[in-house]
């Protein structure tokens, strides 16, 4: 027994942290006549707003309460504040509260000095500003939260907060500022206001790009009305009807052979064969399975987006690191942004740009332009000062600096940068067709409500190719090359040019003569031969395919939406044949969980009552990162136990708390297991690439199929996404352990096991907490996700608020509460991983 | 060079300190700065009254160890930082006062610079790094490409030039950045610690290459080094710094034979004499003297290589000048005393 408590009273975070979890559970176990209602989400509040419960009792009152084992109701669930209407009290006890805290910060102050003998004479200003402060708290705050947990408010709350917000918006769109507007289709000047005049002037510029790119790939009469649309007085359909005879107003897209040569020899021209035959091979694959329109659609959206997002990045990046300014205020911007889920910009994004393929490149944008940022600005400060002088000896002046010095020194970062952008542009591409952005992305959106599998892994599939062909191209862009001493000849020179210059002519030429093979048996065959592959397919796996119609495409100059061939047969197929075959062992399965485990932790995460919850993780936080930390969680809590949402962010709590559970559990083991052999690391290393670029949409489809519209199949489809990074990071922690340790190891005669316990693991353990930070927020993005297959968290509410025509301030407070778990979790990972580091001197 | 002649770097009262009221301190203390103090009031003394000339073709080291502000110094009068007082003048224009324009030209066209790390950008090949200063100025890519070629040539790294810096070898890196500084032909030459990252033999090497340019060039050199050694082997004249402040400055044989400080005298006790001193410094002036040797020495050879011909000699030995005119004696005793020491010769006395 003694030796027992010499271990505890050895380790003072060990004992802290007893303390933490015995007055965790004491609270735990105060809720008492509450604990019925708090079980059934939503059901306290619901029973406040009633009437059965009263949500606050006086100070007295709630003493008597605590003394009977009980919890009074304020701190059960916290009531509604109002913090617009502070209370103020010059009552002796709140004089106290001022003088004691006045003199505190004083003695804190002045305990921190290095010459006692003198502060007073230095430091009497020290009085002025901390009696102002101690009086704001003692006289105003004090009453205040007084009054709020044992007194009666019933103004304006926090609750109005989401309403408050949307006024203001609708305010600066329609009211605030008005100015002329020219009305080109009513030829009439409107009052609009200056907000909107500028916001939608904006949106009708990346329209404009947009529709011009996609004019140029796509081409054709849907296009030219748009344009049109943008340009003149008429509607485009009515130009359209005047210009009828005139050769613009009928030009053809251009053809898919011009692109696709132009993919294979850009590809040559920048690297080789091999990225020649990536790019190449990439528009065949888009063309083969029928996706070439809904790709282009999406390219051009792409295009549009992410040079925007990089060159806004870039700046904002340099102006962060030319002044320490910007870089304070942009700083907690780029966090939020990072950490907020999708859905939640989306809502700020229709109200201010409205609904189209403008508002979804809009919505990418923001997403896409803080990972820049922060790349942008880590590289600027990688590069070494005496490069910088070299410039200025040089004779550099400030752009020269800037553009010939510092962003070429920079770019390693500032090319992950840019290949961050274009995988976020590409992962928003499903999520910005939610506000009307078309293309592939709203396709797999089709896919996903009718539960097609094999539809929607190849459009997964060609989101991916996009992907890595841009990212490639690019990165060969930025790498190349320039040949100062070749004396060459215009044409050779330029015969990748001149050569594409041809082939386009032939291409044209060749889609022109393809019109009138239409209908002839030149096309017949190619026809047939997608027919019999699409029908053997389908009848293998006994599926229902609708067949080609015969003779009506011109293969040289396109392949229509889905008139191509698919392997849908062959996915659908598995996972019916998954469904007949583990039916009944997935439903005890599923049972099973639900029942013992999902069941229980979501009524326990419930049960918390509020004071509990901020005890618990305020504790911990204190334990790990000491007070600032303890005042930061707090603060991030305190903001969703404000919100009315309390009980469904503890239920997304509770979804990324299971996920991320499990998710590191696998990836740990998976990865300690993947590591201890080259072959198989690579593999795995391979699957983790492949999951993460995946639109995570996908996921959805075979855990609905497979176990039904429940928690477990949102969490199933959580931890195969999560699971990445946590694999990912153990392997690469792992693998960073100094060989030298590991002889050591060796020559202490230890096993495998007790090497990779004792001495792999303790080393790598910083590094694989990073993969854990990364998995929790890859877990809260999943969860949000999952709403679309039907959870009751936060995410659901703020898929609901996209559809809500005052979503906009619910949609952002929803947004913040999940990005507060996400940095809650970030902060106490980054303080505690760089403690560790310090400690075992590999910081 | 004679004193009437304008010296191409004048530094009058220079004072670098870093620190956020060091303007303030610095006026309060009147120009006795005292390190200790203003390190109490969160101050960093950097450069501690630097007053000296450098001459035209000259070539003056900086040496001290780190910390010792030489670096320091050596970007005030590049102005890669300003000073905080005093006053630096380039050929005979103060340098403190001089708008961004003005100063980006200077640079263009009288100034180069070689760093410690070489400073190469990285993802320019050799020869887009030499060219860069002059592509900067706005040359055109004809006209800088040959010039970079010419370079290329000088510092020996022909048929390197499409490599990329990461490819090259220290020594490599080096001669590129020696070229880039060279690139504009620069009267000034600021060298800050350029071989101090390079292998001890490298470092032979490039100190040889470099004299060598030297001797072709002949700029005016301001060369900042923490090793001694090198100072004596290369300088005009070495400037020797402790905590901002210079210790002394003098020719290297001065230094050697008269240190001015025992924080100099530290330096020195370690040089073998014979190594670094050049005849000239110890022979004696012409006198009457008839009977000479047949041996006739250089007055710019080093001790060493003569010091045991000149020893198995019985009478004094000329010493002459490039143009083989007698301009001094050399007896053996001079030369056993720089051997051996005064401490040496004592003890064999007793």
């Amino acid at each position: 027994m003694n030796n027992y408590l010499t271990y505890i009273t050895n380790r003072p975070k060990l004992m802290q942290f007893s303390v933490v979890l015995i007055v965790f559970f004491i609270l735990m176990s105060m809720t008492g006549e509450y604990h019925d209602l708090m079980v059934q989400r939503d059901s306290f509040a619901k029973a406040v707003n009633r009437g059965n419960i009263v949500d606050s009792v006086g100070f007295f009152e709630s003493l008597r309460m605590i003394f009977s084992w009980q919890l009074p109701p304020q701190l059960v669930r916290l009531p509604e504040i109002s913090f617009w209407n502070p209370s103020v009290s010059t009552s002796f006890g709140y004089w106290l509260v001022s003088i004691l805290v006045a003199v505190g910060l004083v003695f804190n102050n002045y305990s921190k000095a290095s010459d006692k003998r003198d502060w007073f004479v230095h430091h009497w200003g020290q009085f002025f500003t901390k009696g102002f402060i101690g009086i704001l708290v003692g006289l105003v705050l004090a009453p205040t939260l007084y009054n709020w947990l044992f007194g009666e408010i019933t103004t304006s709350t926090f609750w109005d907060v989401p309403s408050l917000v949307h006024d203001f918006g609708q305010y600066l769109m329609f009211d605030f500022l008005l100015v002329d507007h020219w009305n080109v289709r009513a030829q009439r000047y409107d009052d609009w206001a200056a907000v909107r005049v500028v916001t939608r002037t904006f949106a009708d510029s990346i329209q404009f790009l947009i529709t011009l790119i996609r004019e140029i790939l796509m081409g054709g009469f849907k296009t030219i009305v748009t344009l049109a649309n943008t340009f003149s007085s008429q509607t485009g359909w009515d130009w359209m009807g005047e210009n009828k005879g005139q050769w613009y107003a009928s030009i053809p897209a251009l053809p898919w052979t011009v692109l696709t040569a132009g993919a294979f020899m850009l590809g040559y021209k920048l690297k080789g064969i091999g990225l020649s035959m990536l790019a190449g091979f990439g528009c065949v694959y888009l063309l083969i399975f029928g996706q070439w329109e809904p790709a282009m659609e999406t390219l051009s959206f792409v295009l549009v987006a992410a040079p925007v997002s990089g060159i806004g990045g870039v700046i904002w990046g340099v102006l962060a690191y030319r002044s320490k300014a910007v870089e304070k205020a942009i700083t907690p911007l780029l966090n939020v942004a990072q950490t907020m889920p999708h859905f939640s910009y989306l809502v700020p994004v229709i109200v201010f740009f409205g609904l189209g393929d403008h508002a979804g490149a809009i919505a990418t944008i923001i997403f896409a332009t803080p990972p820049m940022v922060r790349l942008t600005l880590l590289g600027l400060k990688k590069v070494p000062p005496e490069v910088i002088e070299a410039g200025m000896m040089s004779g550099c002046k400030n752009y020269q600096l800037l553009f010939k010095v510092l962003i070429p020194t920079a770019r390693y970062d500032i090319l992950i940068g840019v290949n961050q952008v274009i995988m976020q542009c590409l992962a928003m591409a499903v999520i910005a067709s939610l506000i009307g952005a078309k293309g592939l992305g709203f396709n797999l959106l089709l896919a996903l409500n009718q539960l097609r599998i094999g539809q929607a892994l190849e459009l997964g599939i060609c989101i991916v190719v996009i992907a890595v062909v841009l990212d490639k191209l690019s990165l060969a862009w930025a790498n190349k090359q320039k040949d100062y001493f070749a004396d060459l000849s215009f044409v050779e020179r330029n015969k990748t040019g001149l050569l594409f210059v041809a082939l386009f002519f032939f291409a044209c030429l060749l889609a022109w003569a393809g019109n009138s093979m239409v209908g002839g048996s030149v096309f017949n065959f190619v026809d047939e031969l997608i027919n019999s592959v699409r029908s053997n397919l389908a009848s293998i796996f006994d599926i229902t395919l609708y067949p080609i119609k015969v003779g009506v495409t011109n293969y040289f100059s396109s392949v229509p939406h889905n008139m191509g061939i698919t392997t849908e047969p062959i996915w659908q197929g598995g996972v019916d044949w998954m469904v007949s075959n583990w039916q009944m062992s997935i439903k005890a399965f599923n049972k099973m969980l639900l029942e013992n485990i999902l069941m229980p932790m979501k009524a326990s995460f419930l049960a918390m009552p509020v004071i509990a919850t901020f005890a618990l993780f305020m504790g911990i936080a204190y334990i790990i990162g000491g007070i600032r930390s303890s005042l930061v969680i707090g603060g991030f809590l305190l903001f969703m136990a404000l919100t009315e949402w309390w009980e469904r962010a503890l239920i997304t709590m509770y979804m990324t708390t299971f996920a991320v559970v499990g998710s590191v559990i696998i990836g740990t083991i998976v990865g300690a297991l993947a590591v201890q052999n080259k072959r198989a690391t690579k593999v795995i290393l391979l699957v983790c690439d492949t999951f993460q670029v995946l639109p995570s949409f996908i996921y959805l489809i075979p855990v609905i199929m497979l176990f039904g519209i429940n928690d477990t199949a949102v969490l199933i489809a959580v931890m195969v996404y999560a699971v990445i990074p946590p694999t990912r990071y153990t392997i690469e922690g792992l693998r960073s352990v100094p060989e030298s340790l590991i002889d050591a190891g060796h020559m202490s005669g230890a096993t495998k096991l007790q090497r990779l316990i004792r001495i792999e693991f303790p080393l790598a353990f910083p590094h694989i907490m990073l993969g854990v930070n990364q998995c929790v927020a890859f877990a809260l993005f999943m969860v949000v996700i999952g709403a679309f297959i039907g959870t009751d968290d936060l995410g659901q509410f703020i898929l609901g608020a996209l559809s809500d025509k005052k979503g906009i301030g619910t949609g952002l407070m929803l947004g913040l509460c999940v990005a507060f778990i996400g940095l809650a979790v970030d902060h106490l990972i980054n303080v505690w991983s760089k403690k560790r580091k310090e400690e075992l001197g590999i910081a | 060079m004679s004193a009437q002649e304008q010296p191409v770097i004048k530094c009058d009262s220079v004072y670098k300190i870093f620190g956020e009221n060091a303007d303030k301190m610095l006026r309060e203390s009147g120009g006795n700065v005292d390190a200790a103090e203003f390190q109490k009031a969160g101050c960093v003394v950097g450069v501690n009254n630097a007053s000296f000339e450098v001459y035209k073709g000259e070539m003056l080291v900086v040496m001290g160890l780190s910390g010792s502000g030489k670096s320091t110094l050596l970007r005030c009068i590049s102005r890669l930082t300003d000073a905080t007082a005093g006053n630096i003048y380039i050929e005979g224009e103060d340098i403190t006062k001089m708008s961004d324009k003005e100063l980006i030209e200077l640079r263009r066209n009288k100034m180069g610079m070689v760093f410690q790390s070489f400073a190469l950008l990285p993802h320019k090949t050799v020869i887009e790094n030499i060219a860069f200063p002059l592509q900067v100025k706005g040359s055109s890519t004809k006209d800088s490409m040959k010039r970079a070629m010419d370079m290329v040539e000088l510092v020996g790294l022909t048929d390197r030039e499409n490599y990329f810096p990461r490819e090259l070898s220290g020594g490599q890196q080096q001669r590129v950045g020696i070229a880039r500084s060279l690139a504009v032909e620069p009267d000034i030459w600021f060298l800050d610690e350029p071989f101090s990252a390079l292998d001890p033999l490298i470092r032979r090497e490039m100190q040889d290459e470099f004299l060598r340019l030297q001797a072709v060039l002949n700029k005016t050199i301001l060369f900042v080094t923490h090793d001694f050694d090198e100072a004596i082997r290369l300088a005009d004249r070495v400037a020797i710094m402790k905590d901002g402040i210079i210790e002394q400055i003098d020719t290297p044989a001065n230094i050697v034979l008269n240190p001015a400080t025992d924080y100099v005298r530290k330096f020195t006790e370690e040089v073998p004499r014979e190594k670094v001193l050049k005849i000239k410094s110890v022979m004696d002036p012409v006198g009457d003297e008839t009977d000479l040797s047949d041996l006739r020495v250089s007055q710019d050879a080093v001790i060493e290589t003569v010091a045991e011909a000149v020893l198995s000699e019985q009478k004094a030995v000329a010493v002459v000048d490039e143009n083989d005119k007698v301009v001094g004696l050399l007896h053996s005793s001079k030369v056993i005393h720089v051997l051996f020491g005064e401490s040496s010769t004592l003890e064999s006395n007793s």
